[in-house]
């Protein structure tokens, strides 16, 4: 049983990546992680409210009728999102600043209502908490990997640590770099994976 | 002349897809075919208008008097939800063959974050164009704001589609097939788009 949870942690790394593998999620990996210490963050606040819907959803769910489900899922995982965003406002309003829109945008990111239709509505609520950590550090670990590959390129820096004078190459931090970094990382990712 | 900047700013220069990443997932989902595409920009253009303008409505009227501004993330994403299903009765009704041609995309809105992203970028930031001061966008703003927006969500989502009819018939190597060489595409677009910044 506890090997089991073990592997429900460790597959999101992997395995069932969310940003490399399910291609989830991709709207808050483009856009927040123009340096490395923004897609940590960003990656932290969603495993927060993944853990916490996917527990309260496991809990609700046999409870909840099936045609209303989803718009049950929602509002339960609109809750979190609201309860994180006081949250930050009031211990760390600078990030909530940096990240803005993408906060509130946690509500429509199909990994959390993913999870809640997959693996939370059936099963139990420590196996789920399991798993939304699992997917949660993987989503956390992809983004950090973007933001320092974006951040080296566009800024010459490393979480803050300047180890190039001057200005990088400008295109990583803005838009097109965004796509062109996750895209050549999905072909490094695909490359290693069907090995 | 306002409403002419807020036009061109938000199909060129701050395009919803290539600079603000919003609804990204439908973008790269349904753009493989040119008259899918359409249909979804279709949906997704009438969806964020009547969302933007709805919202607006709410959160000027009952959120901001009653002091309940926080409980905004929750109260637009039942109201966008509700609505799309509104949207999705009235048009069966009224325009079947509409219905039929935007068919599973009308549903997969409600999670389009671009809907929700618009709905709270017009009440909560404020905008600068031309010369004007700051200021937080008025009802007409607000409404020309999501639908030029969502015209830019259109624009793009076409040009990629085209793009990548084209590149289905292209020899691409094979750790690049499929989503990899899509997302290399939107990253050149994103960069000739960043040729438009600076004009408004």
């Amino acid at each position: 049983m506890a090997g089991r949870r073990f592997s429900l942690i460790t597959k999101g790394f992997l395995k069932e990546n969310p940003t490399f593998v399910l291609l989830l999620g991709m709207c808050p990996t483009l856009a927040t992680t123009t340096s490395a210490i923004n897609g940590l963050e960003m990656g932290l606040a969603t495993l927060f409210v993944l853990v916490l819907s996917n527990i309260a959803i496991s809990l609700i769910a046999p409870k909840v009728p099936d045609k209303v489900h989803i718009p049950v899922y929602i509002v339960v995982i609109a809750t979190f999102v609201t309860v994180l965003q006081l949250l930050m406002q009031a211990f760390v309003p600078e990030v909530y600043r940096t990240l803005g829109l993408f906060i509130p945008l946690i509500v429509v990111n199909c990994i959390i209502l993913g999870r809640a239709e997959a693996f939370a509505g059936k099963n139990g609520w420590l196996d789920s908490a399991c798993d939304g950590l699992g997917i949660g550090l993987g989503f956390t670990v992809s983004l950090t990997v973007i933001g320092i590959i974006r951040e080296i390129l566009g800024n010459g820096s490393f979480f803050g640590w300047k180890f190039i004078q001057g200005d990088g190459i400008l295109a990583f931090v803005m838009a097109p770099g965004a796509f062109l970094v996750l895209g050549y990382l999905m072909v490094i990712f695909n490359k290693i994976a069907k090995k | 002349m306002e409403y002419f900047l807020i036009i061109i700013s938000a199909i060129f220069v701050n395009n919803i897809v290539l600079a603000q990443f919003l609804g990204i997932c439908p973008f790269l989902g349904v753009s493989n075919k040119l008259s899918t595409a359409t249909g979804m920009s279709l949906a997704v253009c009438f969806v964020i208008t009547f969302a933007t303008v709805v919202t607006y409505l709410l959160n000027q009227y009952l959120l901001v008097p009653f002091g309940l501004d926080f409980l905004q993330t929750i109260a637009f994403i039942l109201v966008i939800a509700a609505l799309v299903q509104t949207v999705e009765i009235v048009l069966k009704k009224v325009s079947p063959s509409l219905y039929q041609a935007l068919g599973i995309f009308l549903p997969l809105i409600t999670t389009n974050c671009a809907v929700l992203g618009v709905a709270i970028t017009v009440v909560t930031k404020e905008f600068t164009f031309g010369s004007a001061a700051p200021h937080m966008l008025n009802l007409a703003e607000s409404a020309v704001y999501a639908f030029a927006t969502a015209l830019g969500y259109g624009l793009a989502m076409v040009l990629f589609s085209g793009l990548r009819e084209h590149l289905a018939l292209c020899n691409v190597p094979k750790s690049f097939k499929g989503l990899p060489v899509a997302l290399i595409t939107v990253g050149i677009m994103a960069m000739a788009f960043l040729g438009f910044s600076g004009i408004v």
